[in-house]
C-alpha cells in the first residue's frame, strides 16, 4: 500500500483520494485483487483517462518522455532514448522497459498479495490473540475475585480459630481458677475444721475435768465376784521387764512372719528354678544336634559349654540354695538362648512342612494325622471291647466261684448233679446198646435173607433154565424120539429136571416158606 | 435345709457364741441364751434397760449387754447364772462397748469419745485411754488377740497407739499422715495395720507391727476416695473399694496395685455367668386348701423365685445417687473375701441389686447375682466358699461355685430378712429380721 504511495507521482496529489479509494477497495476485497487491479482501469476508466491524460498530453510529450526517462534511469532501467541525446525513442528499450515494468508490476502485485495474505494472517492472529487476551483477562478477574473470597474466608476462619483458642484458654483458666478455689476452700475448711476441733477438744477437756472432778459414785463397776483370768494365771505387775518382754514378743512375731514369708519365697524360687532347669534340659533334648552349623556352634559352643559346666558344677553344689545374681543371670540367659534356638528350629520345621505340603509329597515315615487318629480310635474301640469281654468273663467266673455258698451243700449238689447225669448217661448207653444189638440182628437177618434170596434166585434160575430146557426138549423129543444121544443129556436133563423138579419142589416148598421167613424174622426181632 | 420356728428379736442382735454351742438373742431388755441345735432356752437374763448391743466373750463364758441410753454395761456368765456384773459409766455416758480378746476386760467408749475406760473383771484396776478418735473403726484387735491398735487424735493430728492386750502396755505410739483417719484394720497375720483416710482423700497407709510405715497408696486425688476395705484371709491381698465404683487389690509383697476390678452396669463378657432372680408363679394346690385359710395365706401370696442364667450382654439396674448429698450411695460399699481366699464378693451401691463375685485366682469377674430387691447383707460361710445373702424379703439365697439357690423361708406372716450370720461350723445360719429371727440348718454334703 505504501509502495503505491511511493510510486504515485507526487504531482498527482489531487488523485490521492482516488488512490486511497483504490487501496481501500483493495483492502475490502483481497481475493479479487488481480481483478480489482484489472478492473482498476475499467470502473474508473474515466478517471484513468483523466489520470493518464493528466500526465501526458499532446503538449508535453517530450517533457513527459524525458521525465519518464529520468525516472527509469533513476530506477536502474536503461534509457529509453535511442541515443544519449536526442529525442527519438528507442522502441526496443522502451518495450524492454515496459516489459521490465510489467514484470516488476507483477512482482509487486505478487508481493502485495503475499503481504496482504500475511496481513490477513496477522490480522486473524491478532484477533485470536485479542480473544485469548480477553478470555485470560476474564479468568484473571475471576481468579482475583476468588482469591479475594478465599482470603476473606481464611480470615474468618482464622478469627474463629483465634476465638476458640481464646475460649479454650478461658476455660482452662476457669478450670484452674476453680481448682484454686477448691484448694483454697479445702484449706479454709480444714482450717475451720481444725479450729472447731480445737474448740471441741477444749470442751472435751472441760467435760473430762468435770467428770473426773465430780468423782461420781455412779461411775463404778458392781460385780459379784472377780473372775479368774482366762488363761488361769495370776495377774502380774507391769515392770520394765514385762515391757522389754512385750517388745521382744512383738519383734518375735514380726520376725516369724518375715521368716515364713521368706521361706515361702525361697520355696517358690526353688520350684521355679527347678522348672527352668527342666525346661532347659528339655529344650536341649528337643533341639537336633547342630552338626550343620559348626560355626555357630563354635561360637556358642565354648560359651555354652562353659555355662553348662558352671551350672553343672553349681547343680552339684545345691544350686538352688545360692541365689546370687550371676547364677540367676546365667540360668536365664542360657534358657533364652536355648529357647531362641528352639524357635528357629521349629520355624525351620514349619517351613519344611509347608514346602512338603505344597510339593505334594507324603513322607513315608509320616503318617497323616487322620489315619493316625483313625487307628487310635480303632485301637481304643478294640481295647474297650476286650475290656468288656474280660469283665464279663470275670463276672461269670466270679459267679461260678461265688455261687457255692456252703462247701458241703455244694459238694452234695455237685454229687447230685453228677449222679443224675451219670444215670442219664447210663440209660442212654443202655438204649444205645440195645439199639445196636437190634441193628446187628437186623443186619444179620437181612444178610441171611439176602443170601437165601440169592440162593433162591440161583435155584430159580436153574429151575427156569431146566424147565425151559425140558420144554424145549419136550418139544424136540416130540419131534425126535430117536435121539437117545441126548438121553444122557435128557437123563441129565431129566436128572436135571428131576433134580430141578425135585429141586423145584423143594423150591416150591422152599419158596413158600421163603416169603414167610422174612416175616417171621421181622416178627422175631421185636420179640427179641 | 431345715428352718426353725420364729423367735422374737429386737435390734438385730442375734449372735452365735464363738465355740458354736449357743445362740444369744435379745428381746427388748431380756437376753436369751439358746442351745444351737435344739434352740431350747438355756438361760434367760433380764437387764435394766433396752439392750442396744451384745457381745460374746472370746471363751464363750460371758455375754456383755450394753445399754447406751443408761450408760450401763451388764455382763452375764453362762456357767454361773447367779453371777452378775454391772458397769455404770454414769455421767460420762456410753457410746460403744466391746470385749478385749482375753475375755476379761471390757472397753467402754464414753460419750463424745472423751476416753476409753478399760474395766477388768479379774482385778479391781481401771485404765483410761485418752483422746480416742471418733471414727467408725477406731479400735482393732489382732486375730490372735495379742495386740490392740487404737486411733487417737490430739492437736488436730491423728495418731495410732499399739497396746499389748495382756497387760495394756503401750507398745508403740506414732502419728499417721492422714487428714482425718477413718478406720484401721489389722491383717489376719497380725503384722500389718491398714490405716485409711476419710473419703475426701484417697489414701491408705500400711504400718508394720512395730510402727514403721511400710507403704502409702493413693489412687487418685480430689474425687471421693475409700469406702470400704477387706483383707484376704491369708493376708496376701488387700482389697480397697472406693467411690469410683472400683476395687483395687494390693499385694502384700510390694504393696502395689496388682489389679483393678470395675463394676460397670453392662456386662458383655460371655464368660461371666449372670444369675438373675426371677419370680416363679406360685402353684396353688387346691386339695391342700383348707380352713382356716390363714395358714397358707403367706405361702399363697409370697412368690417363689428361682435363678435363671441371663444371656450376656446384661444390663443391670442402676440407681442414680442424689446429688448434693453427703455420703452418696455410689461406690463399693461391701467387700468380703471367701475363707479359702479364692473369691471376693463385692456390692456396688450404684447397682444395689447385684452381688459381684470375683475369682481371685484368675483375678477376673466370675459370677454376678442379680436380685429382685436391694441387697441387705451377705456373708461367706466360715468354712467353705459359700455365700449367703439376703435382700429384705423372706428368702435366703445361697451361692457356691456349684450353683446358686433361692430358698423361701416357710414362715407365716411377713418375715423380712435384714441380716444373717453364719455359725462357725458353717452348718447353720441365723436369719434376722426386725422383730424375729430363725435358724436355718443346712445339710452337710457327704464328701
Amino acid at each position: 500500500m505504501g509502495d503505491w504511495k511511493t510510486i504515485t507521482v507526487p504531482a498527482l496529489s489531487s488523485d490521492s483520494k482516488n488512490i486511497f479509494q483504490y487501496t481501500s477497495e483493495k483492502k475490502m476485497s483481497p481475493p479479487s485483487l488481480n481483478t480489482q487491479v484489472l478492473r482498476l482501469p475499467l470502473p474508473s476508466s474515466k478517471s484513468m483517462h483523466t489520470f493518464f491524460s493528466a500526465f501526458c498530453t499532446e503538449e508535453n510529450i517530450e517533457q513527459s518522455i524525458s521525465y519518464l526517462n529520468r525516472e527509469l534511469t533513476t530506477l536502474g532501467f536503461p534509457s529509453i532514448y535511442a541515443e544519449s541525446k536526442g529525442k527519438e525513442l528507442n522502441l526496443v528499450s522502451v518495450i524492454n522497459c515496459m516489459n521490465e515494468l510489467l514484470v516488476l508490476q507483477h512482482k509487486n502485485l505478487r508481493a502485495q498479495e503475499e503481504v496482504e495474505m500475511q496481513h490477513l494472517k496477522l490480522g486473524s492472529d491478532m484477533d485470536h490473540l485479542q480473544n485469548c487476551y480477553a478470555k485470560l483477562k476474564e479468568q484473571l478477574e475471576l481468579s482475583k475475585r476468588e482469591i479475594v473470597g478465599l482470603q476473606e474466608r481464611d480470615r474468618q476462619l482464622q478469627s474463629k480459630n483465634r476465638n476458640l483458642h481464646q475460649l479454650l484458654k478461658n476455660e482452662k483458666d476457669e478450670v484452674q481458677k476453680l481448682q484454686n478455689i477448691i484448694s483454697s476452700r479445702a484449706t479454709q475448711y480444714n482450717h475451720d475444721m481444725k479450729r472447731k476441733e480445737r474448740e471441741y477438744n477444749k470442751l472435751k477437756e472441760r467435760l473430762h475435768q468435770l467428770v473426773m472432778n465430780k468423782k461420781d459414785k455412779k461411775i463404778a463397776m458392781d460385780v459379784l465376784n472377780y473372775v479368774g483370768r482366762a488363761d488361769g494365771k495370776r495377774g502380774a505387775w507391769r515392770t520394765d521387764k514385762t515391757e522389754a518382754r512385750n517388745e521382744e514378743e512383738m519383734y518375735k512375731a514380726l520376725l516369724n512372719d518375715y521368716e515364713q514369708r521368706q521361706k515361702q519365697l525361697l520355696m517358690e524360687n526353688a520350684e521355679l528354678k527347678k522348672v527352668l532347669q527342666q525346661m532347659k534340659k528339655e529344650i536341649i533334648s528337643l533341639l537336633p544336634p547342630q552338626k550343620q552349623k559348626p560355626k555357630e556352634r563354635s561360637e556358642d559352643g565354648p560359651v555354652l559349654s562353659d555355662l553348662e559346666e558352671d551350672i553343672g558344677e553349681l547343680n552339684k553344689e545345691n544350686m538352688w540354695e545360692l541365689s546370687c545374681e550371676t547364677v540367676r543371670e546365667q540360668l536365664t540367659n542360657s534358657i533364652r538362648k536355648q529357647w531362641r534356638m528352639l524357635k528357629n528350629h521349629v520355624e525351620k520345621l514349619d517351613n519344611q512342612v509347608s514346602r512338603v505340603h505344597s510339593g505334594g509329597l507324603n513322607g513315608k515315615d509320616v503318617i497323616s494325622r487322620e489315619d493316625h487318629e483313625l487307628e487310635t480310635e480303632k485301637l481304643e474301640v478294640e481295647i474297650q471291647q476286650c475290656k468288656e469281654m474280660i469283665k464279663t468273663q470275670q463276672q461269670l467266673l466270679q459267679q461260678q466261684l461265688m455261687s457255692p455258698c456252703d462247701d458241703d451243700t455244694t459238694l452234695l449238689l455237685q454229687d447230685c448233679y453228677l449222679l443224675e447225669e451219670r444215670e442219664r448217661l447210663q440209660e442212654e448207653w443202655r438204649l444205645f446198646r440195645e439199639q445196636k444189638k437190634n441193628f446187628e440182628k437186623e443186619r444179620r437177618s437181612f444178610t441171611e435173607a439176602a443170601i437165601r434170596l440169592g440162593l433162591e434166585r440161583k435155584a430159580f434160575e436153574e429151575d427156569r433154565g431146566a424147565w425151559l430146557k425140558q420144554q424145549f426138549l419136550s418139544m424136540t423129543t416130540d419131534y425126535k424120539h430117536s435121539e437117545n444121544v441126548t438121553t444122557p443129556n435128557s437123563d441129565q436133563g431129566n436128572g436135571l429136571v428131576n433134580s430141578t423138579s425135585q429141586q423145584r419142589k423143594p423150591h416150591c416148598m422152599l419158596s413158600v416158606p421163603v416169603p414167610a421167613e422174612p416175616c417171621q424174622t421181622s416178627q422175631c426181632i421185636p420179640q427179641n | 435345709m431345715n428352718f426353725s420356728e420364729l423367735f422374737r428379736l429386737s435390734g438385730l442382735l442375734g449372735k452365735f457364741s464363738p465355740d458354736g454351742k449357743c445362740l444369744a438373742s435379745c428381746v427388748q431388755y431380756r437376753l436369751v441364751i439358746r442351745d444351737v441345735n435344739t434352740l431350747q432356752i438355756l438361760q434367760l437374763y433380764t437387764c435394766l434397760d433396752q439392750i442396744q448391743y451384745i457381745e460374746w466373750s472370746s471363751d464363750s463364758l460371758f455375754v456383755l449387754c450394753a445399754m447406751y441410753k443408761r450408760g450401763i454395761v451388764q455382763v452375764w456368765s453362762l456357767e454361773q447364772p447367779d453371777w452378775h456384773c454391772k458397769i455404770d459409766e454414769g455421767s460420762a455416758g456410753l457410746v460403744a462397748s466391746c470385749w478385749s480378746p482375753d475375755g476379761r476386760h471390757i472397753l467402754n467408749t464414753t460419750e463424745f469419745h472423751l476416753r476409753i475406760t478399760v474395766w477388768s473383771l479379774c482385778t479391781k484396776s481401771v485404765s483410761y485411754i485418752k483422746y480416742p478418735k471418733a471414727c467408725q473403726q477406731g479400735i482393732a484387735f489382732t486375730k490372735d488377740g495379742r495386740y490392740m491398735a487404737l486411733a487417737e487424735r490430739r492437736d488436730c493430728k491423728d495418731f495410732i497407739s499399739l497396746f499389748v492386750c495382756s497387760d495394756w502396755q503401750l507398745l508403740r505410739h506414732f502419728d499417721t499422715e492422714t487428714q482425718d483417719l477413718f478406720g484401721i484394720e489389722w491383717a489376719p497375720n497380725g503384722c500389718v495395720l491398714a490405716v485409711w483416710d476419710t473419703c475426701l482423700e484417697y489414701k491408705i497407709l500400711l504400718y508394720s507391727l512395730d510402727g514403721r510405715l511400710l507403704s502409702t497408696y493413693r489412687a487418685y486425688e480430689w474425687s471421693l476416695g475409700i469406702k470400704s476395705i477387706a483383707w484376704s484371709p491369708s493376708s496376701q491381698f488387700l482389697a480397697i473399694g472406693s467411690y469410683d465404683e472400683k476395687v483395687r487389690i494390693l499385694n502384700h509383697v510390694t504393696w502395689k496395685k496388682i489389679t483393678e476390678f470395675e463394676h460397670p452396669a453392662i456386662i458383655t463378657n460371655p464368660k461371666i455367668i449372670v444369675y438373675k432372680e426371677v419370680e416363679k408363679s406360685p402353684s396353688v394346690e387346691t386339695e391342700r386348701l383348707s380352713f382356716p385359710p390363714r395358714a397358707l395365706a403367706s405361702s399363697l401370696f409370697s412368690t417363689q423365685s428361682k435363678y435363671d442364667i441371663s444371656e450376656v450382654p446384661v444390663s443391670l439396674q442402676c440407681v442414680k445417687p442424689i446429688a448434693d448429698k453427703a455420703n452418696p450411695k455410689i461406690g463399693i460399699g461391701m467387700l468380703a473375701f471367701s475363707p479359702d481366699n479364692c473369691f471376693l464378693a463385692t456390692k456396688n451401691d450404684n447397682i444395689p441389686n447385684a452381688v459381684w463375685i470375683w475369682d481371685i485366682q484368675k483375678l477376673k469377674l466370675f459370677v454376678v447375682l442379680e436380685q429382685l430387691c436391694a441387697i441387705q447383707s451377705f456373708q461367706w460361710d466360715p468354712r467353705q466358699p459359700r455365700l449367703a445373702l439376703c435382700t429384705g424379703n423372706g428368702k435366703v439365697y445361697l451361692w457356691s461355685p456349684a450353683g446358686c439357690v433361692s430358698v423361701q423361708v416357710p414362715m407365716e406372716g411377713d418375715f423380712q430378712i435384714l441380716s444373717l450370720c453364719w455359725h462357725s461350723s458353717g452348718d447353720s445360719l441365723a436369719l434376722l429380721s426386725k422383730d424375729n429371727f430363725c435358724v436355718c440348718y443346712l445339710e452337710r454334703e457327704e464328701a
